[in-house]
């Protein structure tokens, strides 16, 4: 058992895995009945996302900057499946921001998140700036910002790392590598294998990291913390593997070879954390039945919930421009 | 009271505020060690340490962007861009991200952040030290835009930039730094963003500027008042928001607008003036309103000729004033 982590955190992430599975797979059923209008799959990727999360919640002085495919971050952070539901269907009640934006888009500051933009890498400099803020404050707080292979392509991502490490500010730099951005495969995007090699251009450590494995994905982060804490960044690349196309309004079949997809898909991190957990005596193949059932009753009652909630007024148009 | 010089005025209330408030920090391109190369953070280094004035590496994306993060976590950041003419690099962070934080955060982000831009020519900069770019920031909901021309609208502007909890760009133009001096008071005093100020009063025109043209609207006005064209001229001071209170107060009172900006004619805050007035001025105008402007061009040419042929200066804005005069 890596340090720092229990049993109860294994049973209690893998819970909020197979939630934000039932959530995922609702939300494309919702989008082709018409009524989510767009959403981006975390499929394949919940354990690079659950296990630096596990990390940084048990760490407990985080903040997270994550990007638009960090849905089960986003929601095991403390979201409700109704809350998400309302996100994903535009409804007056969305914790981000009260539906102005893209599902899970805008500010979660109770739970410590903030991801303002869809512009690509946007956030980067924004997460350095706020951990730069802290350390001025005097506080410890580590901050995590996650970005896929395609965003490393971006200025500002050079930018972001080159200021984080002139000031050795306390930032983890995770890169969910999906190998695709949209349909551009990461051979056209870097010419590099490992993306984690970018650190030592900016004077502090990467690590490659299968992002595929819930306890590999905790541990790393684990240690990145520690790491930020007192000497300054890290670079965590997570291998990890998209399942679904980049959006519901994209089509993978265009790009990317289906054999490929299926071998993807004999890697689910669901499956195999649930496989780990039997193994470990954690829990038995009944109670991992039954935890999914739980799921699909809590995705149900959520979707109920949010079909019938009410969007913004039309009044609340011009709002918080400004503050006084 | 003592006279100070713009650049003057700038410094002492980055001072003010920076001692006032402790969350007040600048960072920017050769602002620490250097003192910025206008000079305008003379001092701070030595007075509030490297914490507080930090000299970032050569990249205006990641100052802003950087400048934003520090702003969501409660700190005041000033970044400076060292000449206008290297925001564009910084435009996402500002307009794509500052401008929306708190509108796409339905409120719970705001971002108490002054980005302070050096703008304008006729300083032989040429093509890429002489831009002026209130344009696009005058047109971004979320933002305000603050323009003074004098050493007490500077600081006065400039200290409640610092104070306000959104936003703000603050245009400074590079040839009033030193050209420009005036009285500025010593103790502690704000001005409202937000508000013109009427420099001139006058019956017959009305003269709506801001920066350094603001100075040869007042010229003008001088000269063409010994041929009895009574001119007001009104300075905008702040471009967003646009008080339209004074200027129709004013043009409602003349009957005659002239916009002076040496921004690009096409598009330029002056088309918006133009388009209020008209909207709600209109039946107390006398004459068609009057637009004299910077050419569609880039921006002011490097040669010498070139500069001026695209400068408005006084004897251009004096000709503009007769013809309306005369309509």
């Amino acid at each position: 058992m890596p340090d720092g982590m229990t049993n109860d955190d294994l049973l209690d992430y893998y819970k909020k895995m197979v939630l934000v599975r039932a959530v995922d797979e609702r939300i494309w059923a919702l989008n082709r009945q018409g009524k989510v209008p767009i959403a981006a799959s975390c499929q394949g990727h919940e354990a690079a996302q659950l296990g630096s999360l596990l990390a940084a919640a048990k760490d407990g002085n985080c903040f997270l900057f994550p990007y638009y495919r960090d849905l089960a971050l986003k929601m095991a952070a403390g979201l409700t499946a109704k809350q998400v539901m309302l996100s994903f269907m535009g409804r007056e009640g969305d914790p981000y921001s009260n539906a102005r934006q893209f599902p899970l888009q805008g500010a979660d500051l109770p739970n410590k998140i903030i991801q303002i933009s869809n512009v690509v890498a946007a956030g980067l400099t924004q997460s350095v700036g706020y951990a730069l803020a802290c350390t001025m404050q005097g506080d410890h707080t580590v901050v995590l910002v996650y970005f896929g292979d395609g965003a490393s392509s971006q200025g500002e991502t050079h930018e972001a790392m080159n200021f984080a490490g002139v000031h050795r500010l306390p930032v983890i730099f995770v890169c969910e590598n999906n190998r695709y951005a949209i349909s551009v495969p990461q051979r056209r995007q870097m010419n590099l294998d490992d993306l984690a090699d970018r650190a030592a251009g900016y004077g502090f450590p990467g690590f490659v990291v299968d992002g595929m494995d819930f306890v590999q994905c905790y541990e790393a982060t684990h240690q990145a913390i520690l790491h930020a804490r007192q000497q300054g960044p890290v670079l965590l690349e997570m291998k990890v593997e998209r399942f679904m196309p980049h959006t519901t309004d994209d089509d993978d079949r265009r790009y990317r070879p289906r054999d490929e997809v299926e071998q993807a898909r004999m890697r689910d991190p669901v499956v195999t954390l649930a496989e780990d957990l039997v193994r470990r005596g954690i829990i038995t193949p009944g109670q991992v039945d039954k935890i999914a059932s739980q799921a699909q009753r809590e995705v149900d009652e959520a979707t109920d919930f949010a079909d019938t909630a009410s969007q913004p007024d039309v009044s609340t148009l011009h709002d918080m421009l400004y503050v006084p | 009271m003592v006279v100070a010089s713009v650049i003057e005025a700038i410094r002492e209330a980055l001072r003010e505020e920076m001692r006032r408030n402790h969350d007040v920090f600048v960072l920017g391109e050769d602002v620490g060690q250097r003192g910025g190369v206008f000079l305008a953070t003379q001092g701070l280094l030595e007075e509030f340490g490297g914490e507080r004035v930090i000299d970032t590496p050569l990249a205006e994306a990641s100052i802003m962007g950087i400048a934003l993060g520090a702003a969501f976590r409660g700190m005041r950041p000033i970044p400076e861009v060292q000449f206008s003419d290297f925001v564009w690099p910084a435009v996402n962070q500002l307009i794509g991200e500052a401008a929306r934080a708190c509108y796409g955060t339905n409120g719970a982000l705001n971002v108490p952040m002054v980005v302070r831009i050096p703008y304008g020519g006729g300083i032989r900069g040429g093509l890429f030290h002489s831009q002026n770019v209130e344009a696009m920031f005058f047109h971004t909901p979320g933002l305000k835009v603050i323009a003074p021309s004098t050493p007490y609208d500077a600081k006065g502007l400039l200290k409640s930039a610092i104070r306000d909890n959104n936003p703000v760009i603050s245009l400074e133009h590079k040839k009033t730094y030193r050209l420009v001096r005036g009285e500025v008071p010593e103790e502690d005093y704000t001005l409202p963003i937000g508000l013109a100020d009427v420099k001139r009063t006058g019956g017959a025109i009305t003269t709506v500027s801001y920066g350094l043209m603001l100075h040869y609207c007042l010229e003008a006005a001088e000269q063409v008042s010994q041929e009895g064209i009574d001119v007001e001229v009104v300075d905008l001071r702040t471009l967003k928001p646009l008080d339209k209170k004074t200027i129709l107060e004013s043009v409602r009172k003349t009957g005659r607008l002239l916009i002076v900006h040496e921004d690009n004619l096409t598009g330029g805050v002056g088309a918006e003036v133009a388009a209020v007035a008209a909207a709600e001025a209109f039946d107390y105008l006398d004459a068609p309103i009057s637009r004299l402007c910077g050419p569609d061009v880039p921006t002011m040419p490097f040669a010498e000729t070139l500069e001026k042929a695209y400068m408005p200066d006084t004897v251009k804005v004096t000709e503009a004033l007769r013809n309306l005069a005369a309509y």
